[in-house]
């Protein structure tokens, strides 16, 4: 019994420690950004009793940030529209409809999982190049939406092939078309699929580096990653300004996570744990 | 309606549903997939394709100065991926153990530990650089503060520390997610072999060798191959901090770094060479490739095995 107590304060305190390893430093960067530059050298830890929201307006008012802000909030919110809707529609056809070639096309969507989009850069941006879309959000977009699809379209034919037959049937005899079935029917009943999928496609969007860096030259495109770079070199020795940079880039994600935990976790989780 | 009029209807739903998903994975993912591996096989200036070159690019990957480089940056993604994977496979199981037999604030303890997975790496990468700074920085001042002067150091600013921290940064921000995966793999374990095991008078610590870690091997092959792949196709953050280089001095270099410094060329290294960072890619793509494929099978044999 003392034995079995023992243990049980040994992991809870596994979790303790390792919830302060985690949260102290998410507070260090909450916390800065609201003190003045000048405190820092003498003591990088005190609280910030007085808010110095300062900060905050110093990034807003420096244009750039807000327009990184900005072009983030447009490529992630039209990746994910995109993602959502192609994959509906898709899921719906491969998941409900049983027709020659399904197998193929699911097979086909299932191959696009397995390539990493790192290492098709070079055709890509050769591509896009000749296509007159490098340098623009909409190619950023589709190069998104298109890298999020299958595993998508992979999760929605999931959840549309779990629903049973006889939805389908009971709306068809009351003479509902194909897409009344989809719009009134079905979709109320895969929205836990649709909140997967955007969890999923969303926050690696969001969060991306890589793409807008090889993808996105003018200052006035960047997105709020790739702005990062450049904020953090301009404002180096403002360390209360820098955090408030960092905060900003990262609250939104951190509010939703707070709001939604459970389907972010599932969410983020859904590709590696198999269908 | 008629059969026959709903598998018109139906065809037509196909078709229009279909197409444009279809279409987007085809032109964006597909072409350039297939393409890239034709690419190593032809000379390039810039992003102009020249003739064809065979074996040349490869064959220039294993001679100066792409040799030493190489080497170099292999040797790192190596050391990367035994580092990552001991650390983040050893602490995420610990964790993922800690939680599931933990009843209480399960729930609050559970969103903690995934919450820098949602982090940026850049984020990640930038609070800790100012955490990590030599003068000001926090860590270095707690080390000072308690005794421990010698072991305050720039950290991300020598070569001998540079990649350690690195990969330390990366389990903070990464370790909840195989923590995670783990615990829903135990919460999938039935716990009547576990009330037997420990009414016939098993210890925890035998329950958990004998019974628990087996059947965790699922698991375990998620992350070793997730895990794998991470460390082999590594930039983000050690772009971020090290710059395309691998700063400092090469000792942050991966060989993602390199194809993309290959690629599209730095600053300071001048034009870039798509035949080389092709083949080089190439190279990345079946290291991860067969990687993946053997590992994956490897590690299914022993599940069933056990």
């Amino acid at each position: 019994m003392i034995r079995l107590f023992a243990s049980r304060a040994f992991f809870k305190g596994v979790l303790v420690f390792n919830s302060l390893l985690v949260l102290l430093p998410v507070f260090f960067l909450l916390n800065s950004s609201l003190r003045e530059d000048s405190s820092f050298a003498a003591n990088p830890f005190s609280l910030a009793r007085k808010p110095h929201w300062a900060n905050f307006q110093t990034v807003w008012s420096d244009g750039a940030f807000a327009t990184y802000l900005k072009n983030s909030l447009l490529i992630t919110g039209g990746s994910l529209i995109l993602t959502l809707l192609f994959a509906l529609g898709a899921g719906f056809v491969l998941g409900r409809y049983s027709f020659k070639g399904n197998g193929v096309i699911y097979g086909f969507v299932l191959t696009g999982m397995l390539v990493p989009a790192k290492l098709a850069i070079l055709p890509l941006f050769i591509q896009l190049k000749w296509m007159n879309l490098l340098d623009s959000h909409i190619g950023l977009i589709l190069v998104y939406t298109s890298g999020a699809l299958p595993a998508a379209i992979f999760i929605m034919a999931g959840f549309f092939k779990s629903l049973p037959n006889d939805l389908d049937n009971a709306a068809r005899i009351d003479g509902a078309s194909e897409f009344q079935l989809i719009s009134k029917v079905l979709v109320p009943l895969v929205k836990p699929g649709l909140a997967i999928v955007g969890i999923y496609s969303a926050i690696p969007i969001w969060n991306d580096f890589f793409l807008p860096l090889v993808f996105l030259q003018s200052p006035e495109k960047k997105t709020i990653m790739q702005g990062l770079t450049v904020f953090f070199g301009q404002y180096a020795s403002q360390w209360g300004v820098l955090f408030a940079g960092l905060t900003m880039a990262a609250l939104p994600l951190i509010v939703l996570y707070l709001i939604l935990s459970e389907q972010f976790i599932k969410g983020l989780t859904a590709g590696a744990v198999k269908g | 309606m008629s059969v026959g009029g709903l598998k018109r209807q139906q065809r037509k739903v196909i078709w229009i549903l279909l197409t444009p998903a279809l279409l987007t994975v085809f032109a964006f993912t597909t072409i350039p997939a297939v393409t890239t591996l034709s690419y190593a096989f032809f000379d390039w200036t810039g992003f102009q394709r020249l003739g064809f070159a065979g074996l040349d690019n490869f064959a220039k990957l294993t001679q100066y100065p792409f040799k030493d480089q190489l080497l170099n940056a292999l040797r790192h993604n190596v050391l990367v991926f035994i580092g990552i994977y001991i650390l983040q496979t050893s602490l995420g199981i610990l964790i993922a153990y800690a939680l599931w037999r933990t009843t209480k604030g399960q729930r609050f303890f559970r969103t903690v530990t995934f919450l820098p997975v949602i982090f940026s790496l850049v984020v990640v990468g930038y609070m800790w650089q100012v955490m990590l700074d030599p003068y000001y920085g926090p860590i270095n001042q707690i080390l000072n503060g308690i005794g421990l002067d010698n072991f305050a150091k720039p950290w991300l600013g020598s070569t001998a520390t540079a990649l350690p921290t690195l990969v330390f940064i990366n389990l903070w921000r990464w370790v909840g997610f195989p923590a995670i995966i783990f615990l829903s793999g135990l919460n999938a374990i039935n716990t009547e072999f576990i009330e037997a095991a420990r009414i016939d008078g098993a210890k925890e610590g035998q329950i958990f060798r004998k019974i628990i870690f087996p059947l965790l091997a699922p698991s375990m092959t998620i992350i070793t191959i997730l895990t794998f792949i991470g460390a082999f196709e590594w930039f983000d953050l050690p772009f971020v901090l090290g710059g395309s280089n691998g700063n400092p001095a090469g000792a942050t270099d991966t060989l993602a770094l390199m194809f993309y410094r290959l690629s599209f060329g730095t600053v300071d290294s001048g034009a870039n060479n798509v035949g080389v960072g092709s083949a080089l890619g190439v190279l990345i793509f079946l290291i991860v490739g067969l990687g993946a494929y053997f590992g994956s099978n490897f590690m299914r044999k022993r599940e069933v095995e056990q």
